[in-house]
């Protein structure tokens, strides 16, 4: 099934905004979402310098492009602002912001693949086959075989090999620590399917660097 | 418990969201079978590098360029 994420901008429910109980704390982009309604222009561009970093890394692990992760990232959040309104405040700012980025993301791989229908769900395989398991043990400190480049090219090309609907789960659970639940809002899916695919992309990352970390392994493969 | 069983409650226990009982047999099964301990290791150690590379980093100079731009559009939105 193909399908792009439905971004129903209008379905946060008005349960919870600023209004609390008194011990609840109030999350701090809470105050910043409510005066740039108001139209303080400074709170927005806070949320802008809080959160562009992981905007972009989100957008170029799913386009893997830079220029297009350039181009989501100004999208996600100008979609935001015009959009602000209709953010209730039932989630947090953030998950409703990935959630954006997401589909902008998807837009863009679209718009490459010249209008192709681009989803969440591509190349994910759906059966539950049993996977093999490299069972060699890691050196004690992988890390120290490889200089800081050839490391951040080991995790690129190790990550980009995952199917697209393992890696965005990866990412949003494991590296920008999204909660499940948050991750399955922003991404549109349900709950013990984020959790299918998070295991299954954190053993397929595994096998894959294993190769590079296992004991005695620097040369023993994939370079 | 099989290797199989092992493996479907792994993410619940690198989370730390498994039962006492649960975590027992799991420890249990470790114990005993050194695939599915050193399956565990590595997989922990998987996330850990992930988390502290940041394989995408956005320079300054071109966050700069795109919080101007952002702005810019916001304050004739």
């Amino acid at each position: 099934m193909r399908r792009l994420l439905p971004v129903n901008l209008c379905t946060f429910s008005p349960m919870s905004t600023i209004q609390t109980s008194g011990t609840e704390e109030v999350h701090p982009d809470v105050l910043l979402v409510e005066r740039a309604k108001q139209g303080d222009v400074q709170a927005f561009e806070k949320l802008v310098r809080q959160y562009d970093r992981q905007v972009f890394r989100i957008a170029q692990h799913i386009t893997q492009n830079r220029e297009d992760a350039e181009d989501v990232v100004q999208d996600a959040f100008l979609k935001a602002y015009e959009k602000l309104d209709q953010f209730q405040g039932n989630s947090k700012f953030y998950t409703w912001l990935v959630r954006i980025a997401v589909n902008e993301s998807l837009m863009r791989l679209r718009k490459r693949r010249t209008g192709r229908m681009v989803s969440i769900d591509e190349d994910v395989e759906t059966e539950d086959g049993s996977m093999p398991r490299d069972l060699a043990d890691w050196s004690p400190d992988p890390e120290a075989q490889y200089s800081q480049s050839e490391m951040a090219e080991i995790l690129k090309k190790t990550i980009q090999g995952l199917p697209q609907g393992f890696r965005v789960v990866f990412v949003l659970r494991d590296v920008e620590g999204l909660s499940t639940e948050e991750t399955a809002e922003s991404l549109g899916l349900s709950i013990p399917a984020v959790k299918s695919r998070l295991l299954r992309a954190r053993l397929q990352l595994r096998e894959r660097l294993a190769k590079y970390f296992r004991k005695n392994g620097k040369n023993g493969g994939g370079k | 418990m099989t290797c199989t069983e092992f493996l479907a409650q792994l993410d619940e226990l690198i989370d730390d969201e498994v039962t006492v009982s649960l975590r027992a047999d799991l420890e249990e099964h470790l114990r005993e079978c050194e695939h599915c301990e050193i399956t565990l290791h590595t997989t922990r150690k998987t996330i850990e590098i992930y988390k502290s590379h940041e394989i995408y980093e956005l320079p300054e100079d071109v966050r700069t360029r795109l919080e101007q731009a952002i702005m810019a559009k916001c304050r004739k939105c």
